[in-house]
């Protein structure tokens, strides 16, 4: 079943005098359980791509369905409303709460969304086992590694059950060990619970996990493989 | 309490600003505060050293009598009026007063002077008159002595035991004479009062001008902190208004009114100045804070909470801030404020010759009053939030993408 329709997505930039296209008329079909990696060289639009899947940025022309319901113009707090109950999101730079242990911040997506604290605890308790971390539960992003940070980003992403995770170069700032690290729990967590993680990424680590390799060049699908 | 939590914990990220912020407002409080405790003070001081020793926050005459201070506008006294001042709410003493002028003569040497018939005991109750003798003895009832002023003293090389003769024109123009001895000499705060004052007992006055039972005033001291408006209204009903005028202190001395308006103005430009550069100071940390926190801002927005969730957050931090800082200065002034109270900066040199000419004493005590770090604090809080608004604008102009790139 498809959890992301994106069909015709144009998006044209205008900050300057000379209007740039991002993305030229990108179909892509995604599945529930999909474990997919967006690649392409530095301006082939995968940022841009994930981006507007992700709510964050919009089409300027083509409509983006997520998990059945046409998000393409929703307004700015609808958006952000959407995202909170409906994506989780990694980012390259982990993106902590630094004053928030990483209990505190896994719990935090699940206190927007109005959760009971015990079920909150609960749960980031659970969650920050499962990524291996159940030691550092009071330790301060700054009190943690980057590969332990991400795991911490990875639980909060996972915290509200997300239709989706959407993460933007998560393995960047990463070392081997913490890599191969993160994308086990992740591997797992897809397997295990069926989450759909859509990726975008430069590093060949991920796209040698990834079961899909979506190709993107010059704002284009230039290859869509299976694996 | 989340919010609370994080907001709390936001504040303590960049330690050295918020201790800044925190002093600076600290410090714009504690200055803020004790200028204008000095400074109403001061005023207070003066108030009580021409109002409280002397005229009375509130005083009743015959009804044109202010205008004309004349002894034919002086009323016949009444006890049963005095004791229905005596009892009214607020009302801590109330004395009668004949007051008029005569020429002063001794020797060779004429002056005018001014001439006050008092109740020994009540004028000593009320104005502590026996505290400022210093030489001879004070006042007895049916004394036939006089008090006079030490500026007298000094100018006409008067002493105790000397006699005086007095001449002036009585009540309904009948011709006045008396010779007194001086039993005492008395300080006065005002050396315009010091320079012309003679007191004597109320019935020396009274048979010397031959008013018979007649006075020109009742002065009324009131409680600290009361509202002489309120006192004025509860004693209006007790008078005939055809017959009396009340007056406030305020009506009496509108000279003092004014020199206390005219200072305080300089006081309370002082106090803009400092609220400007205090404003500046946190507007600096706000724009700082706005910039340094615009990607994180813009992350929360990205993972899904709301601009109105993190103007919560962003305002609890100003107002965490600005109540630290306002508690922090109000709580430093305090000691301070009761130092002072307790030990006034006495003004010396012509400052203080200046203040004694116009009948006040060269202290400077704080006013320990809790309406000023009040009024301060919440000023200053006033201010934080509305600059904290700056903060609103911006995260409700955030754009998630945007402001999520470095």
């Amino acid at each position: 079943m498809s959890l992301i329709q994106v069909t015709n997505v144009h998006r044209v930039y205008n900050e300057t005098d000379i209007p740039v296209s991002a993305l030229k008329g990108v179909n892509l079909s995604i599945n529930e359980g999909e474990f997919t990696a967006i690649v392409g060289p530095s301006g082939s639009g995968k940022t841009t791509l994930l981006n507007i899947i992700g709510g964050l940025d919009s089409a300027t022309d083509g409509s983006l369905e997520v998990a059945g319901k046409n998000i393409t113009h929703l307004a700015t707090n609808e958006l952000i409303d959407f995202r909170l109950n409906n994506i989780g999101f990694v980012f390259q730079a982990y993106n902590l709460i630094p004053v928030l242990t990483a209990k505190e911040n896994v719990e935090f997506i699940m206190l927007l969304q109005g959760w009971e604290k015990n079920k909150r605890e609960q749960r980031a308790m659970q969650l920050l086992e499962e990524v291996g971390l159940k030691e550092k539960v009071n330790s301060k992003p700054s009190q943690m590694s980057g590969g332990q940070q991400q795991r911490v980003a990875v639980a909060r992403a996972l915290a509200s059950h997300p239709k989706f995770v959407l993460a933007d170069e998560p393995t960047a700032n990463l070392d081997s060990a913490s890599t191969n690290n993160l994308l086990d729990i992740m591997v797992e967590l897809n397997q295990r619970e069926q989450m759909t993680f859509v990726f975008s990424t430069h590093d060949q680590r991920v796209i040698d996990r990834a079961r899909r390799v979506i190709t993107l060049e010059d704002g284009q699908i230039k290859s869509d493989i299976y694996k | 309490m989340f919010y609370l939590r994080l907001a709390w914990k936001n504040i303590w990220r960049n330690k050295r600003r918020s201790f800044i912020t925190i002093a600076s407002i600290l410090f714009a409080v504690f200055f803020a505060v004790f200028m204008r405790s000095m400074q109403l003070g001061m005023y207070a001081k003066m108030i009580d050293s021409v109002v409280g020793s002397y005229y009375g926050y509130i005083q009743i005459h015959s009804k044109g009598y202010w205008e004309e201070q004349s002894l034919d506008n002086t009323f016949e006294r009444s006890a049963h009026l005095e004791k229905e001042i005596k009892t009214t709410k607020d009302v801590v003493s109330c004395v009668p007063r004949l007051e008029g002028f005569a020429l002063l003569s001794f020797g060779e040497q004429v002056r005018g002077v001014s001439l006050t018939g008092i109740d020994p005991n009540e004028e000593n109750n009320f104005s502590s008159l026996k505290n400022k003798i210093t030489k001879g003895n004070y006042l007895i009832q049916e004394d036939k002595g006089v008090l006079i002023g030490e500026g007298i003293a000094e100018q006409l090389k008067l002493k105790c035991g000397d006699s005086i003769a007095l001449i002036s024109q009585g009540y309904h123009a009948v011709s006045a004479g008396g010779k007194y001895t001086i039993k005492g000499i008395v300080k006065l705060n005002s050396s315009r009062m010091n320079n012309s004052t003679i007191f004597m007992t109320l019935g020396s006055l009274q048979e010397f001008y031959g008013t018979g039972n007649r006075i020109s005033a009742l002065a009324i001291n009131l409680k600290e902190g009361s509202n002489a408006a309120n006192v004025m209204a509860a004693i209006n009903p007790k008078l005939n208004v055809q017959e009396y005028e009340i007056m406030d202190w305020t009506e009496m001395l509108p000279e003092l009114v004014q020199i206390i308006k005219a200072d305080s103005s300089g006081g309370e430009i002082m106090v803009l100045i400092l609220y400007m550069v205090i404003s500046f100071g946190i507007f600096g940390t706000i724009l700082m804070m706005i910039a340094e926190r615009k990607y994180e801002f813009g992350i929360l927005l990205s993972i899904g909470m709301s601009r109105l969730r993190i103007i919560t957050v962003v305002l609890l931090e100003s107002i965490m801030i600005a109540l630290l800082g306002v508690g922090g200065g109000v709580l430093f002034s305090r000691p301070f404020l009761y130092y002072f109270n307790a030990n006034p900066i006495t003004l010396t040199g012509k400052a203080a010759d200046t203040l004694r000419k116009f009948g006040f004493e060269p202290e400077m005590p704080t006013l320990l009053d809790f309406s000023i770090p009040l009024t301060h604090g919440s000023a200053v809080m006033m201010i934080s939030l509305f600059l904290s608004l700056y903060s609103v604008f911006s995260i409700l102009k955030l754009k998630p993408l945007e402001a999520s790139k470095r």
